[in-house]
């Protein structure tokens, strides 16, 4: 009996997903201020200055765009991507009513109808839901809740304006210390004009009673995002993060070029989990979301461990490599991904495991899943400095092809430098087997549904390591993303 | 900056040198050479010399091996000395038929035994002028100058080679061996282009081996082109052993009909810098390719192992297994691409390297890449780099084998796994003899070399 309701809720839920379209596309009625469009050092001194930025902020700004000027975008990477004027952007576009809210009442209701829709437990209601989000849209903080029982335990956790205000001592320290500003074409473009995004600082020895979350939305149109996130774990202290995002639908491409720096000092743990829905762009490939992103965490302490999973959905594009340094002894790294690509999006994604400390480890676990006319790469580096005594890695890539139309493929580099590590590599292409799908079919399950499984099923190893809500929402998206996949 | 001047000059130095042998070059020359040459040149000039800049070279700069001022061997010149007195062949058990190379050219020379009718075994410049409508169709047909600025140079310079032609459904019992030696009395840049044409179910096995004879620099940039006909059947093994200051940069372009099988076998014991350019296309249903390889490096050694296997059409299969046992300063590469193009279902395609680090200093790069653009496929690959299992080391210390003789067996064991895909019996055992000897560190300077060079 109680099994007939399980599955009828499975079939609703089921029912839900595939034959919604992307149902975070809504454009919310929020009175914007946006800058005019273009970038010039004016642009960036505009941006410091309608922020209230200290000089130290301007300086580094400044000498991004300086890098940035002299770079070219990159080229390498198995994309084919449209030429994108970076002149016809506007960089900097908030939600116009910004006065620091007390209670959820002061806030603006089209706003609070935005999260309900995406469903944030950005409400005191959702107090239970133990999350504290930081919603960060059009580029901007707009809210932060359980900042105060966070405080107590001396957590900062805030939009990076009010942490270059309160704590400029902390974000001067560590800012750029992961991604340095001249790192790579986006990162410089990012560090040159980001106009907000989170800041987390984990005291010595606190483990944070509850998971921290920032929610990205693109609202406005002609609008770039360029936001950028700093974790800072001291010693001895353990954060789980989560990332979430999405965006209108919209017929024009859009540019999200962000940055994520993550720093642990001796023994910290730090946990990044995203679940990336930009909007991918219609069935023929108008529109989406362009996501090219900087993330990398710096294990600068004996025994630390940063650990990324992301499960890739959305995006038009996708240009995304979440590396670990493991720089203190003993550290780990590690890196789960699911990308799925369907229609025409394309994806190149990966990690990078510098390994520089002795007996540090990594693993990359890999699940490339493609569609429709789409291309997933995985691209990924392994270095074992000299010194990188006794270290060990292993790697693995799968790729799943869903029609004969996608493509998969495989790019990893590995360069070891001293003889007593150990790295290995592994990966796989095919097809769903078809004796599995028969299998399904002979059990009555329609072949739509029995892929949606196998995928769920092939994506297990990596969803499991996301938080339980995180791990709900992406296997829905899994499910919603293969719609129509099937000829 | 200077780097870039320094870049720019020395192609420069190619460039002026080019110029100046032109019509060196020409004269005597084949047409079908001498019409390709203006255009890869360009190509050249466009391409530069290949550095780590470029994806295809990442592992390999091959800038500095340009800086020597090298003579430059653009005519035929009468051979001084036989090599057979100062050379003994490496696989003496081996009964085949064999031809030498000297500096790239084709020696005319009387050998034992003869060739199945029909079979041409000779001279790349001797056969364009007598037999032009046998080679015009293949030459510089697979092998780009626009893609590869070796090509492009080796094209420019092209004189000579050899030229092996098995017409349809000759099966060549016999191995042919082919040597090819560099002697030259300065240092040289050595030119070899060499065509393979195999008709439709010809069959022959072809063993060619790299030796130098005197320890000058050399630089030689050797271009084949290989063209296997359906259900043809070739196994190709390529034996490297020169002296440390050799610059071996060779190129080899597979075409595969329907129902053809190449099987391409690289042992590289010896050189100072090899760099093996490996492409095959399967342009049939249901062809196979098998390349191996494995290389044994140290001292300052670079060896670089470049695949791309491309699957045109479907059944297709192919296995790529490669090992580098490095040490010293040694660095090691390899880039093996296996890419699928669409409708080619049905696929297998299997790619491994496996590499020993036996020193801190020694390092090893390896780019294994999958494209895949059809659905029906299985295509894997694999890459380790480590050391020897201490837990398989510690049981058979535990049976009394010290650790020196327990370190040499599990590295034969090892490369064995190569070794034992050579199906002529006798170059397999000569092989595995010649690993052995390799690893014990016997043979530190190249195999029966009557120089005893120390570099």
């Amino acid at each position: 009996m109680e099994r007939k309701v399980e599955m009828e809720e499975q079939n609703k839920l089921l029912n839900d997903v595939t034959q919604a379209d992307y149902k975070y596309g809504f454009v919310t009625d929020i009175e914007t201020d946006i800058i005019e469009k273009g970038l010039n050092e004016d642009i960036i001194r505009l941006i410091s200055k309608k922020k209230g930025e200290p000089e130290f902020m301007l300086n580094f700004r400044l000498a991004a765009f300086k890098k940035w000027e002299k770079m070219e975008m990159p080229d390498w990477a198995y994309l084919k991507i449209p030429p994108i004027d970076l002149q016809s952007i506007s960089y900097y576009a908030a939600p116009k009513k910004q006065p620091k809210y007390e209670s959820l009442d002061e806030v603006d209701p089209e706003l609070l109808d935005t999260f309900n829709k995406l469903g944030i437990p950005v409400e005191e209601q959702k107090h239970l839901a133990g999350v504290a989000v930081d919603v960060v849209m059009d580029s901007v903080s707009v809210k932060t809740t359980f900042k105060e029982t966070l405080a107590e335990k001396g957590i900062i956790f805030c939009s990076f304006s009010e942490a270059v205000k309160e704590h400029p001592e902390l974000v001067k320290k560590y800012l750029g210390k992961a991604v340095p500003v001249s790192d790579n074409y986006f990162a410089a473009l990012n560090s040159a004009v980001f106009s907000d995004g989170s800041f987390c600082y984990i005291p010595k020895g606190v483990r944070c009673p509850m998971e921290l979350s920032t929610y990205f939305r693109i609202n406005a149109a002609n609008t770039g995002q360029f936001e950028r996130t700093l974790i800072v774990a001291d010693d001895d202290s353990y954060v789980s993060y989560l990332e979430g995002c999405t965006a209108p639908m919209r017929d024009e491409n859009q540019l999200h070029a962000a940055v994520v720096e993550i720093i642990t000092m001796d023994r910290a743990e730090v946990k990044y989990s995203t679940v990336q829905n930009w909007y991918p762009g219609n069935k023929e490939g108008v529109g989406g979301i362009y996501n090219f992103v900087t993330k990398r965490g710096v294990c600068r302490g004996v025994s630390s461990k940063i650990s990324w999973t992301q499960v890739e959905t959305g995006s038009a594009i996708t240009w995304k490599y979440p590396s670990c340094i493991l720089l203190g002894d003993n550290s780990v790294g590690e890196f789960n991904s699911v990308a799925l690509t369907n229609n025409f999006q394309q994806a190149d994604t990966g990690s990078k495991m510098i390994h520089i400390g002795k007996n540090t480890k990594s693993t990359i676990i890999s699940k490339g899943i493609s569609a429709g006319r789409s291309d997933n790469s995985y691209r990924g580096l392994v270095k074992v400095m000299p010194g990188a005594k006794n270290s060990r890695n292993f790697s693995q890539c799968d790729s799943l092809l869903l029609n004969d139309t996608c493509g998969a493929h495989t790019f990893p580099y590995i360069d070891v430098r001293n003889k007593s590590s150990i790295v290995e590599h592994e990966a796989t292409t095919s097809k769903i087997g078809e004796d599995q799908i028969f299998y399904c079919n002979q059990r009555g399950i329609d072949t739509e549904t029995a892929i949606g499984m196998i995928v769920n099923g092939y994506a297990k190893e990596v969803l499991n390591k996301l938080p339980m809500e995180f791990a709900v929402e992406a296997q829905k998206l899994l499910q919603l993303s293969l719609e129509g996949s099937v000829g | 900056m200077s780097v870039l001047v320094e870049k720019a000059d020395l192609s420069l130095k190619y460039i002026a040198h080019y110029n100046k042998v032109k019509e060196l070059l020409v004269k005597g020359s084949p047409d079908i050479l001498n019409a390709q040459r203006k255009k890869a040149f360009q190509d050249f000039v466009m391409q530069g010399i290949p550095t780590n800049k470029n994806e295809k070279y990442k592992y390999t700069n091959l800038h500095p091996y340009f800086l020597p001022d090298f003579s430059f061997i653009h005519q035929r010149e009468a051979q001084k000395t036989d090599p057979n007195a100062i050379f003994h062949c490496d696989v003496p058990q081996l009964d085949s038929y064999v031809k030498t190379t000297t500096n790239g050219w084709f020696n005319e020379s009387k050998t034992e035994g003869d060739l199945p009718e029909g079979v041409i075994l000779e001279s790349l410049e001797k056969m364009m002028k007598e037999q032009p409508g046998l080679v015009e169709k293949y030459y510089a047909k697979i092998a780009k100058s626009n893609t590869d600025a070796m090509v492009a140079l080796n094209t420019a310079f092209a004189k000579d080679g050899y030229f092996l032609y098995v017409p349809k459904n000759v099966v060549c019992e016999q191995p042919i061996q082919l040597i090819n030696f560099l002697e030259a009395p300065e240092n040289s840049f050595v030119t070899q282009r060499n065509l393979v044409i195999l008709e439709q179910g010809a069959d022959v096995k072809l063993i060619l081996c790299d030796h130098t004879l005197n320890l000058n620099r050399y630089l030689c940039n050797s271009v084949t082109e290989i063209f296997v006909g359906e259900n043809a059947n070739l196994d190709y093994y390529t034996l490297q052993n020169q002296h440390n200051r050799t610059t071996n940069i060779n190129s080899v372009f597979v075409q595969q009909e329907r129902d053809s099988v190449v099987t391409s076998h690289t042992s590289s014991f010896h050189g100072g810098l090899i760099r093996n350019n490996m492409e095959f296309v399967l342009n049939g249903e249901n062809a196979e390719a098998n390349v191996f390889g494995m290389a044994f490096l140290d001292k300052k050694q670079h060896v670089d192992n470049f695949t791309q296997i491309i699957h045109k059409k479907p059944n297709g299969q192919s296995n790529q297994v490669y090992k580098n046992v490095l040490d010293d300063e040694a660095t090691g590469a390899f880039s093996g691409l296996i890419h699928v193009v669409r409708d080619a279902q049905n696929t297998n395609a299997f790619q491994q390297n496996n590499n020993l680090l036996l020193s801190d200093t020694a390092t090893m790069q390896t780019k294994p890449q999958l494209i895949i653009d059809a659905d029906d496929v299985k295509c894997s690959h694999g890459a380790t780099v480590g050391q020897i299992d201490e837990e398989a080391l510690f049981y058979l210390r535990a049976r009394g084998i010290n650790e020196d003789k327990a370190r040499l067996m599990m590295m034969n064991a090892f490369m064995h796994e190569v070794v034992r895909k050579i199906s002529v019996e006798a170059l397999r055992d000569r092989i595995d003899e010649l690993v052995e000897r390799r690893l014990n560190g016997e043979v530190a300077k190249c195999h029966e070399c009557a120089y005893q060079c120390e570099v």
